[in-house]
């Protein structure tokens, strides 16, 4: 009994000496990586673990520990709830026309400009249009004001001068889809177009002059020599964007949503943070952000098989 | 110069008049903006639309100035970009560092930890409770500490530091360089173009964020620009009593619009700077970590 438990020590301290001995070897590396570890737990996997509030009745004044446990019930609270689908409509609507629009408009802006040979005239373009990506959702709603306000707004005031009645942009349901989209549109067209410039500035010259002297036009040239060069990124940036479906812009939608469009631009993101931290629904609102990431996560893992058959890999 | 069909040029003519509309959609809210900001309120109800105000007032600046705080938002925006950036580039750099070392035991585990966290999170309660249990409600650090590390950035980092020739490192290392002296005198100077990138996108982000205050702070004298801003524009009463608003001399429009301009003008005059090292960040962040 004795010698077999020595036996088993000599091996286990052997161990920890070569563990020690290694931590002392490379000291410097793993005390500058350690301020990165402590911050990643704790303020990525504690909340990752704060996941089991969905499981419970959480109650601000009792606590993690003490609140209830519930079980799925906060889950089939929340698919059985009225709101389900029209939240989860709104998310996978606006998600879908962001796809088709704004992942297509930086396209065409990459192709116009490579048809431009004024170097000058290019760059100021590109000056201009990628400006908006730097400025706030905040700021751009601001913009949103200056054209579209109802009473001062400069579209209102030209529907006016037309004897046509003020439309509330800002705050009609109607509108209130294609705004978001057409923001989206307005503050990173330019941003996009970079990625889709640099692959095509990639494209070798000859294969067009090639396809030139073999008589073929503009548009046969752009289907058979552009179109292919850029087809890799187009891929990726689709993938990429397909596995967010569930993220339709919680930075912009929080700032243009407000209780008269809410109807049609209410997504997971905001009903969360309205459900949770406004009504204090807290197992539920947990629960539907764990919902949320779950098919997310999924979708990432997914999204990244897909690219790498493609040759590339998202992160 | 090549010789162009007929054909061509017009094909060229529309390429160039679509990429003027579209530079000038992109142009035209920022000229409104500025134009309501200065144009004053009896010129408006004079001539309708102002693109071009004859005439001009800074009232609206001044009452966005007096009576809405922006001044010492200001303060506090400025604070988390540049306290924030500063901290943001130093732990990623140094966490990048050990990272892009493939001999280092334990990298890959390391990574993944890191990594996952891209993919996967608690959400938006989880983490709440988690600020609110650490008592930095209410703090100016609510605004840094939380996003002290960007993974995806940190990635980038890595990245950049493992393709620089080893060589470089190895021959300072055996003229006897410790690991903290040969990443400050040689991996640094090397990686200047991937720090200002990185920096450049901390900063915009740490300029331009408004929801954390929202959810984290109540204290009005802690808020940052963006959050004045946005309470502005969402007509939320915050002027004080004495406000020109009140009495008339300024619409509320115009001073919606100066505090856009007050916001947005920062940004602006940094752009120029920006520029040469943004189109390199994006096309960094695209190639795989």
């Amino acid at each position: 009994m004795q010698a077999k438990l020595a036996a088993d020590a000599i091996p286990l301290s052997k161990k920890r000496n070569s563990w020690i001995r290694t931590i002392k070897k490379y000291k410097v590396m793993y005390a500058l990586l350690f301020p990165a570890l402590v911050y990643f737990a704790v303020f990525k996997y504690i909340p990752m673990a704060g996941i089991i509030i969905a499981f419970k009745n959480y109650n601000l004044a009792l606590g993690l520990w003490d609140s209830p446990w519930v079980g799925f019930k906060n889950f089939t609270d929340f698919m059985n709830g009225v709101y389900f689908w029209d939240i989860m409509r709104n998310t996978i609507i606006i998600s879908l026309y962001k796809l088709l629009f704004g992942f297509s408009a930086p396209i065409v802006l990459a192709l116009l400009l490579n048809e431009v040979y004024t170097q000058w005239f290019k760059k100021i373009v590109q000056t201009i249009t990628y400006l908006p990506h730097f400025l706030s959702w905040v700021i751009v709603y601001g913009m949103m004001v200056a054209l579209l306000a109802p009473g001062d707004g400069l579209f209102n005031m030209i529907l006016k001068e037309f004897g046509v009645e003020p439309i509330s942009f800002l705050t009609e349901p109607a509108w209130g889809r294609l705004l978001i989209i057409l923001s989206e549109i307005w503050k990173d067209i330019g941003w996009g177009a970079i990625l889709y410039l640099a692959a095509l500035a990639g494209i070798d010259p000859s294969l067009y002059e090639a396809a030139r002297i073999d008589g073929a036009s503009k548009w046969r040239q752009l289907w058979h020599v552009t179109l292919p060069g850029i087809r890799g990124v187009m891929i990726l940036m689709l993938i990429l964007k397909l596995s967010h479906i569930l993220d339709a812009g919680f930075d912009q939608i929080f700032m243009f949503a407000n209780s008269f469009n809410q109807e049609k631009i209410d997504i997971i993101d905001t009903w969360v943070y309205r459900e949770g931290l406004e009504r204090l629904k807290i197992g539920l609102a947990t629960a539907v952000g764990l919902f949320k990431a779950v098919i997310g996560f999924v979708l990432v893992l997914a999204a990244n098989k897909l690219a790498k058959k493609f040759d590339g890999q998202i992160w | 110069m090549i010789n162009l069909t007929i054909g061509e040029k017009v094909w060229q003519a529309v390429v160039y008049f679509i990429l003027i509309l579209l530079s000038l959609i992109c142009l035209l809210p920022f000229l409104y903006v500025v134009a309501v900001s200065v144009t004053p309120e009896s010129e408006v109800l004079r001539r309708g639309i102002v693109i071009i105000p004859e005439t001009f007032t800074f009232l609206a600046y001044k009452e966005v100035f007096i009576s809405h705080g922006i001044g010492q938002a200001y303060k506090i925006t400025l604070f988390r970009t540049i306290v924030g950036t500063l901290l943001n580039v130093f732990f990623t750099v140094i966490a990048a560092y050990p990272l892009s070392k493939k001999y280092l035991p334990g990298r890959s585990s390391f990574l993944l930890f890191i990594v996952f966290t891209m993919m996967f999170g608690g959400g938006l309660i989880p983490t709440y409770l988690l600020i609110r249990s650490l008592g930095l409600l209410n703090s100016p650090w609510v605004l840094i500490i939380p996003t002290l590390i960007s993974a995806f950035n940190l990635v980038i980092i890595k990245g950049f530091f493992e393709q620089l020739p080893a060589e470089i490192e190895e021959s300072a290392r055996v003229d006897g360089a410790s690991e903290l002296q040969s990443l400050w005198r040689i991996i640094l100077p090397l990686s200047l173009p991937v720090l200002s990138t990185i920096s450049l996108f901390y900063a915009v982000g740490h300029w331009n964020s408004y929801f954390d205050a929202i959810v984290y702070i109540n204290d009005s004298n802690l808020m940052p620009l963006q959050v004045i801003l946005r309470n502005i524009l969402l007509n939320v009463a915050t002027q004080s009593a004495d406000s020109l608003a009140n009495s008339g001399a300024v619409s509320t429009f115009a001073v919606q619009m100066a505090a856009v301009v007050v916001t947005t003008v920062p940004i602006l005059i940094v752009y120029p700077f920006m520029q040469k090292h943004f189109t390199k960040g994006v096309l960094l962040g695209s190639v795989k970590g």
